[in-house]
């Protein structure tokens, strides 16, 4: 139970930075934050007392394995959110070249 | 039956193709991107009639059985989706020979085009809650990098503001995917469908359903997270507005929303009326909402924009009354306003080629010198305001009327005067682009850009006029399909599924 | 971009061949022990940036290695869409493994993942060095 709460600590901490933050990297590594809490969740799921990792190293092992469903959605979700990251990171930049700042206040040219 | 993994596998290969021909022959990579979305229209029809026959095909990818394998389940609401997603995609490959012409890079824009085309139709025909997520990110991205194509100042921040949203959406669906797993260790939707049944009415239950509709509210642009779309719209170049009007933001949330309220968690309107109400308020404060709003705006594409999440509103009003007109007409409506408001951006990009402004204070007078454009806004503005015999007025006629069945006398009436709000701001772009007198420059249309806008119109007229066999053979199957509710799963199980 | 200092150069030159070798390793070994085309693709990308940041470049390198990146990149994606589409054509069954299975623990076994985890590895370096050569051009643009 305890394992869990960390997964939701991680999760708000995120979601603080991307709420609050006014420098644009900071918002970037607020999502990444929120990407590991859920990575870690999905890992945890998984996983059952006793039981070894989903590896079939010669055919008469024993057969009680950690459910390994999860590891390859965590595998899925780690290559997406390598995708968003660096897209993110890409037009954060682009807008450093355009308006010299990373404030996201200084950047507000369209209205509401 | 394989023709089903060819919606999502052709576009991606030539997606994949395309970095290749581009460096060979520049104009390869257009001819290429028009032909793929019109071998997918005639796929789209073939799948329409097989649909009439078998209520729902299933395709296992790698022949491995559901629950234990991913698969595709193709039954008439998604056959309805792939139908409307093939037309704005062909029209709007059309559009961009020209359009585009302007931009460094073309053969980025193309590829990422076909990315988000093959997203959308994975997201419409799977059967599988985590394919779904994939395929759904696959699209958002795709849009994220088209909104901020050609890099200007404005272009940028409306991306970072975009994709922040976006983000929170699919990352909030992601969370609910992995504590639906930790609860029924199954991500067949059919199979999740059985097993949500056994713990109904729980508090897990109603929390899951209220962050899928967070999730799903985000991507769809629902008041009040549709801040995103008037600034993400206008940026975009018009072809992608086109899309992500028409298609894109109904795919993402409400394609989404109906199956797992109707198919997979199995609410229905005599089971839950207080869910249903909360739909049809939402609704309500998007039409209202967004439609005022709208009519003091002073850029072209930005009112477009706010009339978008207006009219997602009555698709959710629709889905909210719950009977069989409400949602049949919510399905017909997807149609009607993918084909109309998808031609309106489309005029709106023809003016901004023309002129090179968005600016209504500053347009004037292009009635007589461009009156292909000028008559293609005058019939997509006819059919969004809802004037028979054009197919914008059936769809609003059939919500009306389911409203008026399931008791909900006053929201018929709101609904017929919130369509004033929507004549009197597209009668503002009318006055000021097209019947205002004054002098810009502009020259007309190029051919291409005329034949998409016609294509669109002729094809607003042709299912207006013929409204009844669309609803039997297209619409009516599908509304049932949504309404059957739990025996969504019965036929993926079922010996109906059919591979070989 | 300017190098780094001789010792770091050296260096490099002995550490890319190891690193690279690791990386097919954990690639070609993609269904027996973890890993796979992703994790394995990460690491040959790995060596190439490496070598990049160590050695410098001038812009006009940047520019002709992001054109053969992009073509590596569809080159990958095309043969793990082929493989898939083979299953189509073959057997009638899109993504059916259909090559012979062999003997169990091999490494030339399993039908046509190792395949696909070489098409993946593929594009996953050929990506992630699009990537850092996208991040580097618009650092430089800056710089002047």
């Amino acid at each position: 139970m305890m394992i869990f709460a960390s997964c939701i600590i991680l999760f708000l901490i995120g979601l603080y930075a991307i709420v609050t933050k006014r420098n644009l990297i900071k918002i970037a590594i607020g999502f990444a934050f929120i990407e590991y809490a859920i990575n870690l969740l999905f890992a945890l799921i998984g996983f059952k007392r006793d039981a070894i990792a989903p590896i079939i190293t010669s055919l008469d092992a024993p057969h009680n394995f950690v459910d390994p469903i999860p590891q390859a959605l965590v595998l899925t979700a780690i290559v997406i959110a390598l995708g968003t990251t660096a897209l993110m990171l890409t037009v954060i930049l682009r807008i450093y070249n355009r308006f010299k700042t990373f404030d996201i206040a200084e950047i507000k040219k369209l209205k509401g | 039956m394989s023709f089903i993994p060819l919606f999502f596998a052709l576009p991606l290969v030539s997606a994949f193709f395309i970095p290749i021909l581009g460096k060979i022959y520049r104009p390869l990579v257009w001819i290429v991107s028009t032909v793929v979305s019109f071998i997918l229209f005639i796929l789209a029809l073939y799948g329409t009639a097989v649909t009439q026959e078998i209520p729902m095909i299933v395709y296992k990818m790698g022949n491995w059985p559901p629950p234990l394998g991913i698969v595709m389940a193709f039954d008439s609401f998604s056959a309805l989706m792939v139908l409307v997603i093939s037309i704005i995609v062909f029209s709007g490959s059309l559009f961009s020979l020209r359009y585009m012409s302007h931009y460094t890079g073309q053969w980025k824009f193309y590829t990422l085009y076909m990315l988000i085309t093959a997203g959308m139709m994975g997201v419409s025909i799977t059967g599988d809650l985590f394919n779904m997520f994939v395929f759904l990110e696959i699209a958002a991205i795709s849009s994220y990098a088209l909104v901020a194509f050609g890099v200007d100042a404005e272009e940028l921040e409306a991306s970072f503001k975009y994709m922040v949203m976006g983000e929170i959406g699919g990352l909030t669906f992601l969370l609910t995917i992995a504590l639906i797993y930790a609860k029924t260790s199954t991500l067949n939707l059919a199979d999740i469908s059985n097993s949500l049944q056994m713990i109904r009415g729980s508090t897990f239950f109603w929390t899951i359903l209220g962050m899928l509709l967070f999730a799903f509210s985000i991507k769809a642009a629902l008041v009040p997270f549709h801040s995103w779309l008037p600034d993400a719209h206008p940026a975009a170049p018009a072809p992608i507005s086109s899309l992500l009007s028409g298609i894109f933001i109904k795919v993402l949330g409400l394609y989404t929303t109906a199956r797992i309220v109707f198919n997979v968690f199995g609410l229905s309107r005599a089971t839950d009326p207080l869910f249903f109400n909360i739909l049809v308020g939402l609704g309500l404060l998007s039409i209202a909402f967004a439609g005022l709003t709208a009519l003091n705006q002073g850029d072209y594409k930005r009112l477009l924009g706010f009339s978008s999440v207006s009219q997602i509103g009555y698709i959710m009003l629709g889905l909210g009354i719950g009977n069989y007109y409400g949602v049949a007409g919510a399905l017909f409506f997807i149609l009607a306003h993918a084909l109309g408001k998808g031609l309106l951006f489309l005029t709106s990009g023809s003016v901004v080629h023309a002129t090179g402004t968005r600016d209504l204070k500053k347009l004037a007078g292009l009635g007589e010198r461009m009156s292909t454009t000028a008559w293609s806004f005058r019939f997509g503005a006819l059919s969004l305001i809802g004037i028979p015999p054009l197919v914008g007025f059936f769809a609003k006629f059939f919500i009306i009327i389911g409203a008026a069945q399931a008791g909900f006398l006053w929201i018929a009436i709101v609904a017929i005067l919130l369509s004033i709000l929507t004549l009197a701001y597209l009668l503002k772009i009318e006055n000021s682009v097209f019947m205002k007198k004054g002098k810009i420059e502009a020259k007309a249309a190029p051919f291409t850009m005329r034949i998409a806008m016609v294509f669109l119109v002729v094809l607003i007229v042709v299912i207006g006029i013929g409204f009844q066999p669309v609803m039997d053979f297209i619409v009516g199957p599908a509304a049932h399909a949504l309404l059957k509710g739990l025996e969504y799963s019965h036929l993926v199980f079922s010996s109906f599924t059919m591979n070989f | 971009m300017k190098g780094m200092s001789l010792i770091v150069k050296s260096i490099t030159n002995i550490a890319v061949g190891f690193i690279f070798i690791y990386g097919i390793y954990i690639v070609l070994h993609g269904h027996l022990t973890p890993g796979g085309g992703f994790a394995g693709g990460v690491i040959i990308a790995g060596a190439f940036i490496l070598k990049f940041l160590a050695f410098g470049s001038a812009i006009k390198a940047e520019r002709q290695s992001s054109t053969i990146t992009s073509t590596f990149e569809s080159i990958g994606g095309l043969l793990f869409i082929g493989i898939a589409l083979m299953g189509l054509v073959i057997t009638g069954t899109f993504f059916l493994n259909f090559l012979p299975k062999g003997i169990q623990l091999h490494l030339l076994s399993a039908g046509i993942i190792p395949f696909c985890n070489i098409a993946i590895g593929i594009k996953v370096c050929a990506g992630l060095f699009a990537i850092f050569l996208a991040l580097a051009a618009v650092k430089y643009s800056m710089e002047d």
